[in-house]
């Protein structure tokens, strides 16, 4: 492998200041991914951030590298696109519930299938934030929202659970109450090879007065303290789904798996970006030549 | 100048397209011009298939009017298209199976060759093996060289060619087969043709998605996703196949939302590339389309157009999307609608697709539809030339900081911001699906301003007037003091083409605008074209004259009339040619059922109620059956037999069927229906 040489956090630093509510989650997850890539050694300019859309979907424009701020549940076909066409880049997706597991919800089991090389980052409020404040996919049964005013009848995703299942080989979960677990947890996700998604308690304090910081603070528990090991899918399966008095925080699955770009013939040829265009001459007379 | 249109008719499964391949690649070898058209159905066994294949001397446009032989591989197709076969011709069925009913009027002087199945295979089933149905088609093709005069040795290296991967003893069968029935028609036939001139230039045979997906790679496209769906799949398959040997990363992906998603973040991150689909397709894809237009992304889409609405005709060809096209994504956005016109054509449209897209970094459509997409057509061997135009426009491969800060989004007079890839140093940006300041800062949140959003939009949008300077403008075909001008977009190019021959030959003089790009438009020259036509009529294959709304829309000029045709089938030349000649005497038009028309309902209600056993007989009109309109009364007998076992009633105003009635047994109430 090669030598990791560690690069300044301020680097990532962002042209303009984020615009979340002030105490938002985002601004925790958007400092662990920041000395994710620090911590990495990924230059700025070979670092593709690409989000959706929502307030978590901002991300990319307050984080100095290259960004694609795509449509509401877009981000993981478009972020497919960008690192099939050049897999030199770092390719971290950035979004929120609604875009990652309500209307986005197709691609990424697809692309957790695939078992793209993509980091998937999403940060989960259980709520409609900028939207002002409807349930979302993984807000709790009953929970009071803007359009659920007799309570949420619908049970929540598992996100992690929905990981595992579909193919995912690094699940984590995290919260932006412990940046330093979650920062580790982001570059470990970068580096692990194949699709890690990380499911990140990010708490939204103007829509979502139930799962707060103060919520989670009473619940969460480390993994990695109980000595957790994440290579048995069926033991991961199970802890993916716990919930309610004791909520797990930390690598829930990983599994080193070939992955998609191993399959793909064009690819040993290096970045499809790095390629030259066309086809010769000689070539083309025999593409003609089928049809003679 | 000789031609000839052969067709075959069979069922889904039949194996007749691979036929077809042998004898029009044949003569394509040979020198000869060669135009087919499958017109067949979303089925994978039965249905009915029926592939038209036309041979000439000179170019040929169209799958014609005409048809001079017949192979039929089943009963039905035989009973069906018997009566077609032009005076002189033929037709061609294997005798032991399938019986032509002498009460079917046949045209004048048409040889009918019964193939004694067995009797003509007996030895070479000795030597190779029992003879599997489909190579049945092998004998028929055989004979149908010998009518014809094409060169049986050809076809036998056009055999060799297509089962060389089979091994010699499978080429040595099939020639056998095609030997046995050259030989079987020699003895029993005589040539419905003169000798043909065989310039041997060889001619490739080639698909309009064939030619998209060989421009696209020629244009050096390194990224392809798609979604199946008729009639853009054969794209996929192509590139797919393709893919390792010419460098395209090949993505089948979840659903057209993904599609053209992955394809805009491949652009982006510097790969050119495409993908395709039709209307269904399409629609899901109309939001990222937008996205392409205020990132300022390059994609190259294309939209096959079916039959529609919905899932509509998925094998069937229309030309109904143009609204949908260009009406795709919400807001205004800089894009390119090109609609080439023939199979060369598609060809060289998707590698400036491609430039353009990359030039003026912004989505391009190339609009096409089943009949161009599907139909094959000889080409000049030399029509497509490899070493196309690369334009990828103003790139940004390093940037000097002294000079300050790279803007993505830069105000240029032309619009066109040189722009970067990822993994560039110190060119930094996001491309935002929100409105943007020249540094990619979205001013949609927080620091939303007027003036930023006015100027950006007008950089953007000032993009299609420098593309529009730099497309060629239509010009008018034929002669500019015409009596009619046909107005076209797309692929009724050719078929227009002919029917104004036919026009010619009647004494009436038309010329023919056909229109290629949609948007940006051209409409200062078209209008200056249209002020001076004397009558315009539009033809196109939709209900409403899409084109002919739009070009009102751009020009403010209307046309005099329309010709349409919206039953899934491409046009021939004569439909166009009869009703131009019926507009210019001011007959109005006539939508009534004909009575082969209304033969067709009455085998679709048979297909449906009754089975394969019975077939419609004689029609005949009734002015007054007691259903408010006039009817045409069915008679339908017993396929074996010819045995009168039944009788309906189909309104010959609205197409209802009325009545069925089992002889000796009332009516079925089921087919029963008062108009009020």
């Amino acid at each position: 492998m090669a030598t990791v040489v560690e690069l300044p956090v301020d680097l990532f630093k962002g042209p303009v200041d984020p615009d979340w509510c002030p105490g938002c989650g985002d601004f925790g997850v958007l400092r662990s991914v920041q000395t994710a890539a620090a911590s990495q050694g990924v230059r700025p300019e070979n670092l593709l951030i690409v989000s959706g859309i929502g307030c978590s979907s901002n991300l990319p424009g307050f984080i100095h590298a290259y960004g694609i701020h795509s449509l509401h549940g877009r981000s993981v076909p478009v972020a497919t696109g960008a690192h099939l066409a050049n897999t030199d880049l770092k390719v971290v997706i950035t979004g929120g519930d609604g875009d990652g597991y309500g209307i986005g919800i197709g691609h990424l089991i697809h692309a957790m299938r695939r078992n793209l090389d993509m980091t998937y980052v999403v940060m989960n409020n259980q709520i409609y934030g900028l939207t002002t404040g409807q349930a979302s996919p993984t807000s709790t049964m009953g929970h009071q929202t803007k359009s659920t005013p007799r309570g949420n009848p619908e049970k929540p995703l598992f996100p992690p659970a929905l990981g595992i299942v579909s193919g995912a080989t690094y699940v984590a979960r995290g919260f932006s109450g412990e940046a330093k677990q979650l920062a580790d947890l982001i570059a470990g996700g970068m580096a692990h090879r194949g699709f890690a998604l990380i499911d990140v308690f990010s708490p939204c304090v103007t829509y979502n007065k139930i799962n707060t910081y103060a919520w989670f603070k009473e619940r969460v528990y480390k993994l990695e303290d109980e000595g957790w090991d994440p290579s048995h899918v069926d033991k991961s399966l199970a802890k993916a789904f716990e919930w309610g008095d004791r909520i797990p925080l930390g690598v829930v699955y990983k599994s080193d798996q070939p992955i998609y770009e191993d399959s793909e013939p064009v690819l040993q040829k290096g970045p499809l970006t790095k390629q030259p265009l066309g086809v010769g001459k000689e070539l083309f007379a025999e593409l003609v030549e089928e049809m003679i | 100048m000789q031609e000839v249109t052969i067709g075959i008719a069979g069922a889904a499964g039949d194996g007749l397209d691979k036929s077809g391949d042998t004898l029009a690649k044949t003569a394509g070898r040979l020198g000869v011009h060669v135009y087919a058209y499958n017109s067949y159905q979303s089925i994978i066994r039965g249905g009915h298939i029926w592939l038209r294949v036309r041979l000439g001397e000179n170019k040929v446009c169209s799958h014609g009017d005409t048809l001079s032989a017949l192979i039929a591989l089943n009963q039905d197709s035989l009973e069906r298209h018997a009566g077609e076969v032009a005076t002189g011709g033929a037709i061609i069925f294997n005798g032991d199976r399938l019986k032509l009913d002498p009460a079917l009027p046949l045209n004048k002087d048409v040889q009918v060759v019964a193939i004694p199945m067995k009797e003509v295979t007996t030895e070479i089933a000795s030597q190779f093996g029992p003879i599997q149905p489909v190579m049945q088609n092998t004998v028929a093709i055989g004979a149908i060289m010998y009518l014809t005069n094409i060169d049986l040795s050809e076809a036998e290296n056009v055999l060799a060619d297509t089962f060389s991967h089979k091994g010699q003893k499978v080429i040595d069968h099939n020639v056998a087969l095609l030997r046995a029935g050259f030989e079987y028609a020699k003895a029993h036939g005589k040539p419905i043709t003169k000798e043909w001139k065989f310039s041997r230039q060889r001619r490739p045979f080639v698909t309009g998605n064939e030619a998209i997906s060989l421009g696209a790679v020629a244009a050096g496209c390194k990224f392809y996703s798609a979604y199946p769906m008729t009639p853009a799949s054969s794209i996929l398959h192509w590139m797919a196949s393709h893919a390792d040997k010419v460098g395209v990363l090949v993505k089948q992906a979840e659903d057209e939302l993904a599609v053209i998603n992955m394809a805009i973040g491949a652009g982006i991150a510097g790969a050119r590339s495409m993908c395709a689909t039709s209307g269904g397709g399409f629609a899901l894809m109309t939001e990222a389309l937008g996205m392409a237009g205020i990132m300022e992304a390059p994609v190259v889409c294309v939209e096959v157009q079916r039959g529609g609405p919905s899932t509509g005709l998925p094998t069937k060809t229309e030309q109904a999307d143009l609204f949908q096209v260009v009406g795709a994504s919400q807001g205004e956005y800089p894009r390119m609608i090109v609609v080439p016109r023939d199979i060369v054509d598609a060809y060289y449209s998707t590698v400036e697709a491609f430039n353009c897209a990359e030039k003026w970094q912004l989505p391009v459509v190339i609009m096409s539809d089943l009949l161009l997409s599907e139909h094959p057509e000889t080409i000049d061997a030399d029509a497509l030339k490899a070493d196309v135009k690369i334009d990828r426009g103003q790139m940004v491969t390093q940037w000097d900081t002294s000079k300050g800060k790279y803007k993505r989004f830069s105000m240029t007079e032309s619009g066109i911001s040189p722009r970067t890839v990822p993994g560039t140093a110190d060119t930094l940006y996001v491309s935002a699906s929100d409105d943007h300041d020249e540094e990619s800062i979205l001013i949609s949140d927080m620091y939303t301003a007027p003036p930023v959003r006015r100027k950006m939009h007008e950089k953007r949008m000032r993009k299609m007037e420098g593309l529009l300077k730099e497309l060629p403008a239509p010009k008018l075909e034929g002669a500019a003091d015409a009596d009619v001008t046909l107005v076209t977009w797309g692929s009724t190019y050719g078929v227009v083409k002919e029917a104004i021959e036919l026009l010619a030959a009647d004494g009436i003089k038309a010329n023919h605008l056909n229109v290629k790009y949609i948007y940006p438009f051209h409409a200062k020259e078209v209008t200056e074209i249209l002020a001076k036509a004397k009558k315009k009529i539009s033809v196109e294959v939709n209900y409403t004259s899409m084109f002919a709304r739009y070009l009102r829309g751009e020009t403010g000029i209307g046309m005099d009339a329309h010709v349409n045709r919206y039953d899934g089938e491409p046009f021939q030349p004569k439909d166009i040619a009869t009703r131009v000649k019926d507009i210019l005497a001011g007959k109005p038009l006539d939508l009534d059922v004909s009575e082969e028309e209304a033969r067709e309902i009455a085998y679709h209600y048979l297909r449906t109620h009754a089975g394969e056993r019975f077939r419609p007989s004689t029609l005949t009109r009734q002015d007054k059956d007691g259903y408010g309109e006039p009817t045409w009364k069915v008679e339908i007998v017993e396929r074996i037999t010819g045995k009168k076992e039944a009788e309906m009633a189909i309104g010959r105003e609205s197409g209802a069927t009325y009545y069925y009635k089992p002889v000796g047994q009332p009516e079925d109430k089921k087919a029963t229906q008062s108009v009020s």
